[in-house]
């Protein structure tokens, strides 16, 4: 398609991707020599899976190479008593529940935000957070909710707005806050048996926040090397060359694909606003994985009463998984989509049992819409 | 000159009282009837009636279509309700290889609607139909109460006839032919989008809706063997493709690079994470003909205003699965094009 | 995870609300600049600045010469790949 985007056409030039998809095959093959099975790379980031779906990028790999696509889809992991949490706020009266459109379908125990709207609660999407503060000062006799998602690189947006609504003394204003973090649940994959990765392509736009040396544990305590990468095609497929190389090498280090955003020290003031308004939740719970200790924030106690959990006096609801969901073994890189029995039969986009059927951004919704059912068959 | 709406309404606006009696006798006279004056057509009937004869003369089939309008907003650049209303189902007999003949209009009305607006509406919705020289023949008008419908709703209803010599069919498409589109893709979608103005977006994209019967004509007189036409409506190409490879039971392959978008409508879908297959359009021919037909028709697209940036985007394919459609990317890799799964969601992720 | 979007800061909004206009493709949308503006300068110092975007909140500032210099590596992959197949392509005729 014929736009011209700075920064993002360069990356996308098919010339210069022929050349990395020769030299990934060349460095791929030097591997495999001697190996039993493909090298194993994990992309943790639902950019990153989704521009390798995109552009297909998978078919273009030597067989020598696999991907297992990580949980780096905020709304893909987001669990079902968080959805019935969203909608039995939204369902008060007086409430305007604004959220990213990414979470309108993704299903709780008792349906989704879409459906909740069907049923007449007032929910609104938004691009941002500073829309959702804006509809608050323009309805000041509404209680407006933004529904708080995403990994580190999001928090300081809504810490951000969180401050600005308390600087304009907007008080119809909350968070249900789901922030998730990347890095405690990036070890707990680590820490799994047979874990079966070889490399990770790491999150840029997380890492634009937090710096890359917080990566720094996978070289150091589980030989893994991690590339920081942009998310362009090119991005993806030289951080791709650079983890096969330190794989080649056997030095696994933290390198940086994408240094014309990620800074080593990530965003200070970005990091200040994140410390300023949340702590760290003893544990959280995420859709396929279970609980992981640390991996999520809350508004600390100085914010509370811009937290919509203490606002509307909410009892969490639990939710497990749905049965005959395998999506922690895809999760994991132990199998492939397809080889779930519920992939494409009771688990497919527009009903959607688990966690990486629920947003394109997941592998399973990802494999379904860019390849079809042709894997599967 | 009289303000015709001047006197009808309560406040300016439409009221429940508009639903019957003297007050809807003169919304009708005054701004329907009075915009629309369907010549050769007796108003005191309660059904147009046309000469059989006379249609015979244009063609041996009548084509017979209608379609529902809801837009929110009502009004939004390049166009408004009214303008779809007239537009789409001209499109629809269109992309038959019909000539248009008449329409039918019907609204139903939420009480509140400012009548100024309305009579933009009708005004737009008359002057589309003059150009196209389609009269709107018949109609109704029924005021809701407040909540019971979102401002206007327009159901338009179209006849047209159809020359002996066009056969388009949307499941006659064979292996070999050409799939070509009058221009770049997603504008409506992108356009309504950003007038609703929740989003925040500030953009110069006007919706594409144009009434596509004279290019669909000129088409049909320089490539008579055109195999299928189809307007690009909701779901966008996709929705057209998959539809197309379904009915014919053919494979079809388009090429990412050949696909016309306005650089704007390509920075949007980047923000929102949005697909242009997948936008709307209200304004875009897809046409499937036989290869060697491919450049005269191309030609005839480009030598018509509504298609300029007319471009052949793929091909029906020699091989492959009955009902697949297939983007080839830049990268020499391919990927499924499916069909359109619900409205798509702007996503941060 | 994480849509970001390179965009040009193309002017000031709010200057006490940080607040700047970025413009991606024609398309303009107000952007919360607080995370990349210099304190000790006013904003319109970002004016023509590419800005990283992520839900409307500026997270970095592009760095140009970082850019041209992924590219520069990029294209000696393709050199160094042109010498390796013109050394094949002399094996194979020898």
């Amino acid at each position: 398609m014929n736009g011209t985007l700075r920064f993002i056409d360069e990356f996308r030039d098919p010339a210069l991707a022929e050349n990395l998809f020769a030299e990934i095959a060349v460095t791929a093959a030097r591997i495999a020599a001697g190996r039993d099975r493909p090298v194993t790379i994990m992309e943790v980031c639902g950019g990153h899976t989704h521009t390798i779906f995109r552009y297909a990028l998978e078919a273009r790999m030597p067989e020598t190479i696999q991907f297992a696509h990580g949980p780096g889809c905020p709304v893909c992991v987001l669990p079902r008593g968080r959805v019935d949490d969203a909608i039995a706020i939204a369902r008060h009266k007086e409430v305007i529940f604004t959220t990213f459109g990414d979470a309108m379908r993704v299903p709780g125990a008792q349906g989704s935000l879409i459906q909740a709207r069907a049923a007449g609660a007032d929910i609104r999407l938004v691009y941002s957070p500073l829309d959702a503060l804006a509809l608050a000062k323009a309805n000041p006799d509404r209680e407006v909710v933004f529904f708080a998602l995403g990994f580190e690189t999001t928090m300081p947006s809504t810490a951000l707005t969180i401050l600005r609504a308390a600087r304009s003394n907007i008080k119809n204003f909350s968070l249900l806050c789901h922030h998730i973090t990347i890095i405690p649940t990036l070890r707990a994959l680590l820490e799994q048996p047979d874990f079966p990765v070889d490399g990770f392509i790491g999150p840029g736009h997380v890492a634009m926040v937090i710096g890359t040396r917080p990566f720094q544990f996978l070289p150091e305590e589980f030989g893994q090397p991690l590339v920081v990468s942009g998310f362009e095609p090119l991005d993806i497929l030289q951080s791709l060359l650079m983890v096969l190389r330190q794989i080649e090498t056997g030095k696994p280090q933290v390198e940086n694909q994408y240094r014309r955003v990620v800074p080593e020290d990530g965003n200070k003031a970005a990091m200040a606003a994140v410390a300023e308004v949340y702590e760290t939740r003893p544990e959280c719970e995420w859709r396929g994985l279970g609980t992981i200790a640390e991996s999520g924030v809350r508004l600390a106690p100085a914010w509370e009463v811009y937290d919509a959990e203490k606002r509307f006096d909410l009892t969490l609801h639990q939710a497990p998984d749905p049965e005959g969901c395998r999506c922690n073994d895809v999760l994991v890189g132990r199998i492939r989509p397809w080889d779930c029995a519920a992939f494409g039969t009771i688990c497919t986009p527009e009903n959607p049992l688990g966690a990486l059927m629920v947003s394109s951004e997941g592998a399973c919704a990802a494999y379904y819409q860019y390849q079809g059912m042709k894997r599967a068959g | 000159m009289n303000d015709p709406i001047a006197g009808i309404g309560s406040g300016g606006r439409v009221t429940l009282a508009h639903g019957g009696g003297t007050a809807m006798r003169d919304l009708i006279e005054r701004l329907f009837l009075a915009s629309f004056h369907p010549q050769g057509f007796p108003v005191q009937e309660d059904q147009a009636r046309f000469d059989l004869a006379a249609l015979a003369g244009h063609g041996d089939r009548l084509a017979f279509t209608t379609d529902s309008f809801v837009v929110e907003p009502l009004e939004f650049a390049g166009g408004d309700i009214g303008k779809l209303a007239v537009c789409g189902t001209l499109n629809d007999l269109a992309v038959g290889g019909a000539r248009p003949v008449a329409l039918s209009a019907a609204f139903i009305i939420e009480e509140g609607l400012e009548l100024e607006t309305l009579r933009r509406i009708v005004t737009s919705m008359a002057s589309q139909a003059a150009a196209a020289g389609v009269s709107i023949v018949t109609g109704d008008t029924k005021v809701v109460p407040r909540g019971a419908c979102d401002r206007l709703f327009i159901t338009t209803t179209g006849i047209g006839v159809i020359a002996e010599a066009h056969h388009v069919s949307i499941a006659a498409a064979r292996p070999g032919d050409v799939i070509l589109v009058n221009g770049p893709l997603g504008d409506h979608g992108a356009a309504i989008l950003c007038a609703r103005g929740d989003l925040a977006l500030g953009v110069s994209i006007e919706s594409d809706c144009a009434p596509l019967h004279d290019l669909a004509a000129t088409l049909l007189a320089a490539v008579p063997q055109v195999r299928a036409m189809r307007d690009a409506t909701r779901g966008g190409l996709a929705g057209v493709l998959t539809e197309l490879a379904e009915a014919s039971r053919v494979a079809v392959t388009i090429e990412e690079k050949a696909l016309p978008l306005r650089p704007e409508v390509a920075g949007l879908c980047e923000i929102l994470g949005l697909d242009p297959l997948y936008l709307a359009n209200e304004g875009k021919l897809v046409a499937v003909v036989p290869q060697e037909a491919a450049e005269v028709a191309l030609a005839a697209l480009r030598a018509h205003p509504l298609g300029a940036g007319a471009a052949i985007i793929g091909r029906v394919a020699d091989a492959g699965r009955a009902g697949d459609v297939t983007l080839l990317n830049r990268f020499g890799g391919h990927r499924a094009v499916t069909m359109p799964a619900g409205e798509q969601l702007p996503r941060i992720c | 995870m994480c849509l970001g979007i390179p965009g040009r800061v193309s002017a000031v909004l709010d200057e006490a609300n940080g607040l700047v206009e970025v413009e991606v493709s024609g398309v303009r949308r107000a952007v919360d600049a607080v995370c990349v503006a210099d304190p000790d300068a006013p904003l319109s110092a970002l004016i023509g600045t590419w800005v990283l975007v992520h839900v409307g909140f500026a997270m970095s500032r592009i760095d140009e010469a970082e850019a041209m210099n992924t590219l520069r590596l990029l294209a000696e992959i393709g050199e160094l790949d042109a010498e390796v197949s013109a050394m094949q392509g002399m094996e194979t005729r020898a």
